[in-house]
């Protein structure tokens, strides 16, 4: 061809050439779900390639963890995936104790796993919501965001802040919970959550628009979510049970009763009840945390890790001398590298930690989830139509200031 | 070591570390665990080959990362890790190699096609090459961006940072300049192992003198004849000996709170002189 374009037989029009065309989705685009940009290459409106380029909110956040203290860089994890911050955190702190070794109290372990499970229902409002949204929806969106709002209440309650808690710590959590916050969130999970969002869903699950823009579409097979890295509700909504919080077990989920929901077709509107269905999966993990949580210490009473209390330091010089250690230089890891991952809401969440013995980390990778689901993006959109990508996207719950880290 | 911490348990398989290791050959370095966590350090030239073995008849059916870390006192800095996990045994171990800045890395897209990202995120960040990954490029940092970020010679403010310019209407890149130093603290202690040098602990670490300069006697000062014989002259034989510094000083009159004190044994001289001030001191 003369012209350079490569020319190709339409498949509707039979008598005249039509040429590919890219067209840029993004970096600034409502569905894209932040910044993204994906170089799409289209025939009509079929899309024929996708090139997701990330990395536009890159904030170099593992190399500013390596020149900070372990306890400095705690902070930075509620900073990835701002919609499940305590999800994040979650990972480090395991990272830690495992390389300290150390014992977490269990009203510590009961607490984690509350507040991480309600973490999971504050994310998954965000991502139910703006999956309907995408294809059309607005009100359920509305009304999930209610939830939302009274999460990130519960939140403040919790560690004073909305989103960004810093509330996890080697060793335990921050501060203890107060006993009116732990009654109201039990009255809210058996009263105005299953109220509210069960009528958000009776207007979306069975939907006539919402089922034609999301059923069977991006169906990803059982061979093709394991080789691609899938996790979390991407790979259950293909119909393997992989579930971190069941298989490998952390704090106190292995005395939890819950189940895994699976879907059948791997298609976006599994995925999206797939965590519908987790939604009310966490709610149970949170009654049974609420009945069994004992009282005692919330945090380790290894004074090298954890900080003493204020009263005690106001008596004890080595206690001030233990807090004023631990805030200055701040705690010694023993040398060793460590893999572990967590079930975040999104997948598997993971951080890489090496510790070459000294008060800050030598490296810590972050293992994002949406990394792996993204780059699924080019099979998982070939051949459907390109508002199919807006779905496709919101179904794959990417967020990315986890994603570019 | 008992096992304190509530990190996740996975499933432990006995003996899985001689069984890997005897399938892996001679393309093991290395096999170790720490934590509970199996590492094997393999060849580089061999990585694609092992991990086929590994998700092969091991069953790791995913790659859940690949790592970059940065060692650059080693003569292959990098290191690159793969994280493996098995679904069906639930079992996790990481496998790692070396590599250096010109020693490419088989690349594992042929194994796994999520190892395209993960390896052009390692080249990205730590500028280590993947022979056979078709689609090497830049990931994460700028389009046009120089140097690899997450090496550790790689300031961590960078060398350009970019603002828009209403002059020229769009965005410019110009070298970092700081209004001050990046304040950097090190809280170790200087007594464990900091490693920056306090003033002063240069002298702990001079070498120890083989040969130490003494003297026989004052005379010997050292610098040069001439002093040598100005000190002769100073320390002569007939030196004055110490005086007596006479009687005792009387005990001062008993009064209700001090009363009289014992008589004192021994000699002692009279300091009221020197402790009295001195007539327009002040």
């Amino acid at each position: 061809m003369s012209t350079g374009f490569q020319l190709e037989e339409s498949p509707t029009t039979g008598d005249e050439t039509i040429t590919n065309y890219t067209i840029n989705f993004g970096p600034q685009h409502p569905a894209a779900h932040g910044v993204l940009r994906m170089v799409m290459e289209l025939d009509g409106e079929i899309i024929e390639r996708i090139d997701p380029h990330v990395g536009l909110l890159h904030r170099g956040t593992e190399k500013l963890i390596e020149h900070k203290t372990y306890l400095q860089a705690l902070p930075y994890f509620d900073r990835l995936d701002y919609c499940s911050p305590l999800a994040q955190e979650y990972s480090y702190v395991l990272a830690i104790e495992k390389l300290l070794n150390v014992e977490v109290p269990e009203r510590a372990q009961y607490i984690r796993v509350l507040f991480a499970e309600l973490t999971r229902i504050c994310n998954h409002m965000l991502n139910i919501g703006a999956h309907v949204m995408d294809v059309g929806a607005m009100t359920p969106n509305l009304w999930v965001f209610e939830l939302r709002e009274d999460c990130m209440n519960f939140f403040e309650r919790m560690s004073g802040a909305r989103m960004h808690h810093a509330y996890l710590r080697p060793g335990g959590v921050h501060q203890d919970v107060p006993e009116k916050l732990l009654v109201d969130i039990g009255e809210w999970i058996d009263t105005r959550l299953p109220e509210l969002f069960g009528d958000a869903m009776s207007l979306v699950l069975d939907n006539r628009i919402f089922k034609q823009r999301n059923v069977d579409i991006a169906v990803v097979s059982k061979e093709d979510a394991l080789a691609w890295g899938f996790s979390g509700p991407m790979i259950r909504a293909a119909g393997i049970p992989w579930d971190l919080r069941k298989s490998q077990p952390y704090d106190v989920y292995d005395r939890m009763e819950f189940d895994i929901p699976v879907g059948t077709n791997s298609d976006c509107y599994d995925r999206f009840v797939v965590r519908v269905k987790e939604v009310y999966e966490s709610a149970k993990i949170i009654k049974q945390c609420l009945r069994d949580m004992p009282t005692g210490p919330i945090a380790s009473n290894d004074r090298k890790v954890s900080p003493p209390k204020r009263a005690e330091m106001k008596q004890s010089m080595e206690a001030l001398i233990h807090h004023f250690k631990l805030y200055t230089e701040g705690f010694h890891v023993p040398a060793g590298e460590v893999y572990v991952a967590t079930e975040s809401p999104k997948g598997e969440f993971g951080v890489y930690l090496v510790s070459d013995g000294s008060n800050k980390p030598y490296r810590c990778k972050i293992r994002p989830t949406a990394f792996s689901h993204l780059q699924a993006m080019d099979f998982m959109s070939k051949g459907h139509m390109l508002p199919d990508a807006t779905a496709i996207l919101g179904a794959i719950d990417v967020v990315f200031g986890e994603c570019d880290r | 070591m008992a096992t304190l911490h509530s990190a996740p348990r996975f499933t432990l398989i006995d003996g899985l570390k001689g069984s890997i290791s005897s399938a892996l050959g001679d393309h093991l370095v290395e096999a170790h665990e720490e934590h509970g966590e199996l590492l094997f350090h393999v060849q580089r030239g061999s990585i694609e080959t092992v991990l086929r073995t590994l998700r092969d008849d091991f069953e790791y059916q995913q790659l859940m990362e690949i790592a970059g870390v940065d060692y650059p006192s080693r003569d292959e800095r990098f290191e690159v890790v793969y994280m493996l996990l098995s679904v069906t045994t639930n079992n996790r171990i990481m496998v790692k190699c070396r590599a250096s800045e010109d020693t490419p890395v088989p690349t594992v897209t042929t194994l796994w096609p999520n190892a395209g990202w993960l390896e052009r995120e390692v080249f990205d960040m730590y500028g280590v090459l993947f022979d056979g990954n078709t689609d090497l490029r830049r990931i994460l940092t700028d389009y046009g961006f120089e140097g690899h970020p997450f090496r550790k010679d790689f300031p961590l403010t960078g060398y350009v940072e970019l603002r828009y310019s209403e002059d020229e209407k769009r965005v410019v890149y110009e070298p970092v300049k700081l209004a001050q130093d990046l304040r950097q603290f090190d809280f170790m202690s200087p007594w464990e192992g900091a490693d920056y040098v306090l003033p002063g602990d240069e002298k702990a670490d001079m070498p120890p003198i083989d040969d130490p300069k003494t003297t026989e006697s004052p005379k010997q000062t050292g610098a040069g004849a001439k002093a040598d014989e100005k000190a002769a002259e100073k320390v002569s034989a007939d030196a004055p000996a110490e005086k007596d510094g006479g009687p005792d000083a009387p005990p001062p009159e008993p009064t209700e709170d001090q009363p009289k004190r014992k008589k004192r044994v021994g000699k002692t001289t009279d300091t009221a002189k020197a402790t009295k001030p001195k007539k327009g001191a002040d």
